[in-house]
């Protein structure tokens, strides 16, 4: 059977990472664009956890958990955003925002 | 069966990581934002098995509770909250999505043709790392906290001052005018 290796991982949050950038740009919901947000800070620990294992070093989890904690911040302002958006524009669609379109 | 056990952690890091993949294809692709929050928990949940498989105990239990316990309520609350009734009506994607999907196969191929050039030497080969903490072998947990709270203090202070400053900007963002 085929032995998981960090090329495996290193495939596998970039999927992940492709996903979530797509979300971002193409989907007009803003909860969907912010979970796309969550799912790419996530592929990124899991690059992190596959380097820290394979250089045996213990610094990859630590920087894991800072993102863990950048991710929780982000989802908290972003949502935030999103119910001050629904209050002005009775909306979620993130192309129907043009406050600051000149 | 003792090729399954010998074969253990391999089995089961393809069945996570394919579900995770398929979880997160229905985060983007699910017109229903509530579904696409039950798929996100359903793809958070997969990842932190990776992480077990990866000696990741500590982040592995940090992950389930931050996302799979409070952004994933968080999420929830705010899609309760907003009276989604528009929903079957509004178009799902953007005008961009087509230049956007040739854009992210093209960087998929790339990176992945840029990934599977890559040789890695035998990982893993210092196993005390993980679970060393002030010499003794105490466990993951430990070994995360004392690297933590030692060589990492300045960023684990950083990291609370950031917390205080986005609770303050989302409660600023919340509140009623």
């Amino acid at each position: 059977m085929l032995e998981v290796t960090t090329t495996h991982y290193l495939v596998l949050s970039f999927v992940l990472f492709t996903i979530g950038l797509f979300g971002i740009a193409a989907r007009r919901n803003m909860i969907t664009v912010l979970m796309s947000i969550e799912l790419v800070l996530n592929s990124v620990n899991l690059n992190l956890i596959a380097f820290s294992y394979q250089l045996s070093d213990l610094t990859g989890q630590i920087f894991a958990v800072f993102t863990i904690t950048v991710a929780a911040g982000e989802a908290a302002v972003g949502l935030g955003i999103l119910i001050a958006l629904f209050r002005l524009r009775e909306t979620t669609q993130l192309d129907e925002a043009t406050e600051l379109r000149g | 069966m003792e090729a399954l056990v010998a074969n253990g952690p391999s089995i089961l890091f393809f069945v996570f990581a394919s579900l995770a993949v398929v979880s997160a294809l229905c985060v983007v692709l699910m017109r229903n934002p509530m579904y696409g929050a039950i798929s996100l928990l359903t793809s958070f949940l997969c990842v932190a098995v990776l992480f077990l498989l990866r000696h990741a105990e500590f982040v592995a239990i940090v992950q389930i509770f931050v996302y799979g316990g409070g952004i994933m309520v968080l999420f929830l609350f705010v899609i309760m909250l907003i009276n989604l009734h528009r929903l079957p009506e509004v178009r799902k994607f953007a005008g961009q999505s087509p230049v956007v999907i040739v854009l992210a196969l093209l960087l998929m191929g790339f990176f992945g043709w840029f990934f599977l050039q890559v040789e890695f030497d035998q990982p893993f080969t210092r196993p005390e790392t993980f679970t060393m903490a002030d010499g003794e072998d105490l466990g993951n947990s430990q070994a995360v906290a004392w690297a933590l709270f030692t060589r990492h203090l300045l960023p684990f202070e950083i990291a609370s001052i950031f917390l205080l400053i986005a609770m303050i900007g989302a409660v600023v963002l919340g509140r009623r005018q």
